[in-house]
């Protein structure tokens, strides 16, 4: 209980304490101590005995409510500011939606609210805890040395703004903790609010004009899932008087149908799917560690978390059908999209909606092999994608751009981060790691319970595989002799990036551990039964594994026996630089320039088709639930 | 047959076996083209002669990517005879490709920077019907295993027409034939050069020749499967099904990528799709 409790509670005190500070080093110690402290803290919850048996909150309830409702109030007076001060009326329309909501639900419940448990804590909830205290944890870490260069060397026309910047890190980290860990549908809820007010800020941080631009489409479209949360939550208790997640995954089909529904289309918000998918894209203006955290741990991650937590109720239903449906779309339309861009940052905003559509696309399906599948994705895309998204932090601090064409040559010019990339990248793509596991167990586990989605997965993989690699090909490729850079990473930087290289690799190597020890528990306890693929497969895996990991061994014997020639140039080549005389005599420069597809795919035509067709399926799911 | 010997038997007969096949294929299609045409055993010669030369490379690890991409190619087709799950074996060989088109890459000259580019568009072009095909034969057989596929008794390609058919579409490109050979021109005097294998030579073309046994061997074989109860049916079809595309490859000029995609894509829809959506409605 003190561990729950203290996760919870302590990045928010962080938070306040950050808040004050103004000195640097004290900010760094601040970090440093409390990222360490919450990264014990998760892994001392992860190896507890399940089921965890918390016992009672040290304070009663009568007292705990009322504050957390003044707080949310308060919370919606500020959107409502916002709202007003931007001239933003859909803003100040949905928050009074939802705030009416919530009142009428106040003025219902009172007394009838009591009983439920506050917390609860599952496998599951100790593997998001797990992501988000170590991948979070190493992201604030990471901002230390990152926001230093940003200010001082990167924009120095950015007001700087740290201390706040680094206490939303950690209230963010916190709300967190606390939506994993709520049970009581009205806290779940008030975390999920903190999440999109800090998202808001943190996306509007540098205040440029496209900020601020972004952070309102960001919050106006949370504000969207909060009202149907709102109302779900309000239905709920019509239905049932009772409030708690547990519960309403445990109730029949019909009754929790609709809120789940709605739940769901609260998820599908907050995990950027199809309709929702350009407030993501517009997160990227903020700084890296925030793109980081948006897309690794938090905030999206809370999306694909309750929707996974509902798979149960859907499954089987046609509202689950259509929200494997929306997860299909954007699964599709996001591979596509992110064959289209050329920013890295671009492309890996396009990937995090293609994975999570594909988490949701789990959801839907709902079957015990899904959720199975769909859990260890969210893992390792966390670590996989947190890695990526740091990497490419410190290399466009370093290159001044963070387009993927000037990533040429990055193998010598930077090859610590480098070879962390192709880590990432590997993890993201390459067949025995992560992602592709999960993916392989998508297949299966939607194959068995309804075949026509496939399609959605098996045209997205193939997606998958061409950005990826041409990125990849793209850092190996030396176009050009070049001296490694000076001062490759910081020295948080570095802690972060290595600890993540480490977690991404010791997640695909010991992925049957995680997932007997956490999350076929999990699954088992809901299904009775649990996905798997089988013990000769995993045995096979591991060959594979141990055959592709042999590759970095063969460098020992670089270039022995090997004659080193000029690449062929179709005319003579002038020596050690990339040039060559042409017929005539003219001196051509070489190109290589990475194909984008740009004549058969456009960005804004994918998103425009995603949105009619995720804004479809999603009325089609609601009607479904209704009738 | 315990499945690790008959791992070790692909591992050893494959080379032979693919060997034969690409001399045949060079016999006939000069054959087509009214010339007399190399003996058959030609493929071993030139390997031979290529083990031989000298090593040479624009970057030196290029060539290891190459190996990783063999030695994966001879697990793919291995774990495949030895009868394992087909996700896994499509997934491995995916894999292997992409060493293949890294090694590209790391070379760093235009023409095989272009191949690698063109290569990941034909391998996106093919991905979706291959995973299809496994999904198919899923459906129809209820397993993954490829020994359960091949012990199932029906003809699956009774079953799968429309999932036959895209996939023979396929292995034109799989094969990198004309008119699919964007990557890899098999004339050097073309505006590719050799595309993806431009920059390799000596003993690190060999391993992609010999790689390139293996591979048309494993698939092949996965033409076979289609044919599984009907064992000597399914060689003479997988020969035959091989012809073919020999003979589309001598008929046909080159397309630009864009068709090659679009054109595998929709195969891949109307013939993959189709077979899989009246299979499930069949259920």
């Amino acid at each position: 209980m003190t561990l729950v409790l203290a996760l919870v509670l302590v990045p928010f005190l962080a938070g306040l304490v950050l808040l004050c500070l103004r000195s640097e080093l004290a900010r760094r110690w601040v970090v440093v101590t409390v990222t360490a402290a919450v990264c014990a803290w998760c892994i001392a919850l992860a190896c507890q005995s399940s089921p965890l048996n918390l016992g009672e909150l040290p304070v009663s309830r009568h007292v705990l409510d009322p504050i957390m409702m003044a707080l949310e109030a308060l919370l919606g007076i500020y959107i409502l500011w916002v709202g007003l001060r931007a001239r933003h009326f859909l803003i100040v329309g949905l928050m009074v939606a939802q705030g009416a909501v919530m009142v009428w639900l106040e003025s219902m419940g009172g007394a009838g609210l009591e009983g439920g448990r506050v917390l609860f804590v599952d496998k599951f909830s100790v593997i998001m805890a797990l992501i988000n205290g170590l991948v979070g944890g190493a992201i604030c870490l990471y901002a230390v040395g990152y926001m230093r260069e940003y200010h001082t060397e990167a924009h120095p026309e950015v007001p700087d703004r740290r201390p706040f910047f680094f206490a939303l890190l950690f209230v963010f980290m916190g709300a967190m903790f606390g939506l994993v860990f709520a049970d009581d549908l009205p806290w779940l809820f008030f975390f999920w609010e903190i999440t999109t007010l800090c998202s808001f800020l943190l996306i509007g941080y540098t205040q440029t004009a496209e900020a601020r631009k972004n952070a309102l489409r960001a919050l106006v479209m949370n504000l969207a899932g909060g009202l149907t949360f709102a109302l779900a939550m309000a239905w709920l208790y019509r239905e049932t008087h009772c409030l708690g997640l547990q519960a309403l995954i445990r109730t029949g089909h019909a009754a929790a149908l609709l809120p789940a529904a709605l739940l769901c289309f609260a998820g599908i918000t907050k995990s950027a799917q199809c309709p929702f998918s350009s407030w993501l894209l517009g997160a990227m203006v903020a700084p890296t560690p925030v793109s980081a955290l948006l897309h690794s741990s938090t905030m999206v991650k809370a999306g694909v978390y309750l929707v996974l937590r509902l798979a149960p109720v859907i499954t089987g239903t046609k509202v689950g059908l259509m929200v494997a449906s929306v997860g299909g779309v954007t699964f599709l339309i996001g591979s596509l999209a992110a064959i289209t861009a050329s920013e890295a940052k671009r492309v890996l905003a396009w990937s995090t909606v293609a994975n999570l559509g594909l988490v949701v696309l789990c959801g839907g399906v709902g079957t015990s092999q899904a959720v199975w599948a769909g859990v260890l994705l969210i893992v390792f895309h966390a670590v996989a994608k947190c890695l990526l998204f740091l990497c490419v932090g410190v290399v466009e601090h370093k290159l001044h751009s963070r387009n993927i064409e000037d990533m040429s040559g990055l193998v010598l010019y930077m090859p610590h981060v480098a070879v962390m990339m192709l880590i990432g990248m590997a993890g993201m793509s390459l067949a025995p790691f992560g992602v592709l596991i999960s993916k392989w167990a998508v297949l299966r586990a939607v194959v068995d319970a309804c075949p026509l989605l496939s399609v959605f997965i098996v045209f997205g993989s193939a997606a998958t595989l061409f950005f990826w690699v041409k990125w990849m090909g793209k850092l190996v490729e030396v176009e050009r002799p070049q001296e490694r850079a000076v001062n490759e990473i910081s020295l948080d930087e570095s802690v972060a990036l290595y600890s993540l290289s480490a977690v991404t690799f010791l997640a695909c190597l010991l992925f049957p551990l995680l997932s007997a020890q956490f999350v076929e528990p999990y699954v088992a306890g809901i299904y009775g039964q649990s996905g798997s693929l089988g013990q000769g497969n995993l045995f096979i895996m591991a060959l594979l594994m141990g055959v592709v990991m042999l590759f970095p061994l063969s460098f020992l014997s670089h270039g022995r026996g090997v004659t080193l020639v000029e690449p062929y140039l179709g005319g003579a080549n002038i020596p050690g630089s990339p040039r060559f005389s042409g017929s005539g005599g003219a001196v051509e420069r070489v190109v290589l320039h990475n194909y984008y597809l740009g004549g058969v795919l456009n960005q804004t035509r994918l998103s425009r088709t995603g949105e009619v067709w995720g804004a479809v399926l999603l009325a089609v799911m609601i009607a479904f639930a209704i009738l | 047959m315990n499945p690790w010997l008959r791992f070790l038997l692909f591992l050893v007969a494959a080379p032979l076996a693919g060997g034969l096949l690409a001399g045949w294929d060079r016999r006939i299609t000069a054959r087509m083209q009214s010339r007399r045409g190399p003996p058959i055993l030609q493929p071993f010669y030139d390997v031979l002669k290529l083990w031989q030369k000298q090593n040479l490379a624009v970057c030196a690890a290029q060539n290891y990517y190459v190996l990783f991409y063999l030695l994966l190619v001879i697990f793919t087709g291995g774990l495949f005879f030895a009868g394992s799950d087909l996700l896994l074996v499509v997934f491995a060989l995916t894999t292997a490709s992409i060493f293949f088109v890294l090694g590209a890459y790391k070379a760093s000259s235009p023409y095989s920077f272009v191949g690698a580019e063109r290569e990941l568009i034909q391998m996106m072009a093919y991905e979706p019907m291959v995973l299809l095909t496994a999904i198919g034969m899923y459906m129809a057989t209820k397993t993954f295993y490829i020994d359960g596929i091949a012990g199932h008794g029906g003809l699956l390609v009774g079953v799968l027409p429309g999932i036959f058919l895209g996939f023979v579409f396929i292995l034109e490109i799989k094969f990198r034939k004309s008119p699919f050979d964007l990557s890899a021109s098999h004339h050097a005097h073309q505006e590719l050069v050799r595309g993806i294998t431009t920059e390799f030579s000596g003993r690190t073309l060999a391993m992609i020749e010999m790689a390139h046994w293996y591979e048309s061997v494993f698939l092949l074989g996965w033409v076979w499967l289609f044919f599984a109860s009907q064992p000597v049916l399914g060689v003479v079809m997988a020969l035959g099904v091989y012809g073919f595309v020999v003979l589309v490859d001598n008929v046909f000029a080159r397309l630009k990528w864009q068709m090659a995609l679009g054109g595998a894509w929709l195969a891949t829809a109307v013939l993959g799709f189709g077979n899989i959506i009246i299979l499930s409605f069949q259920r």
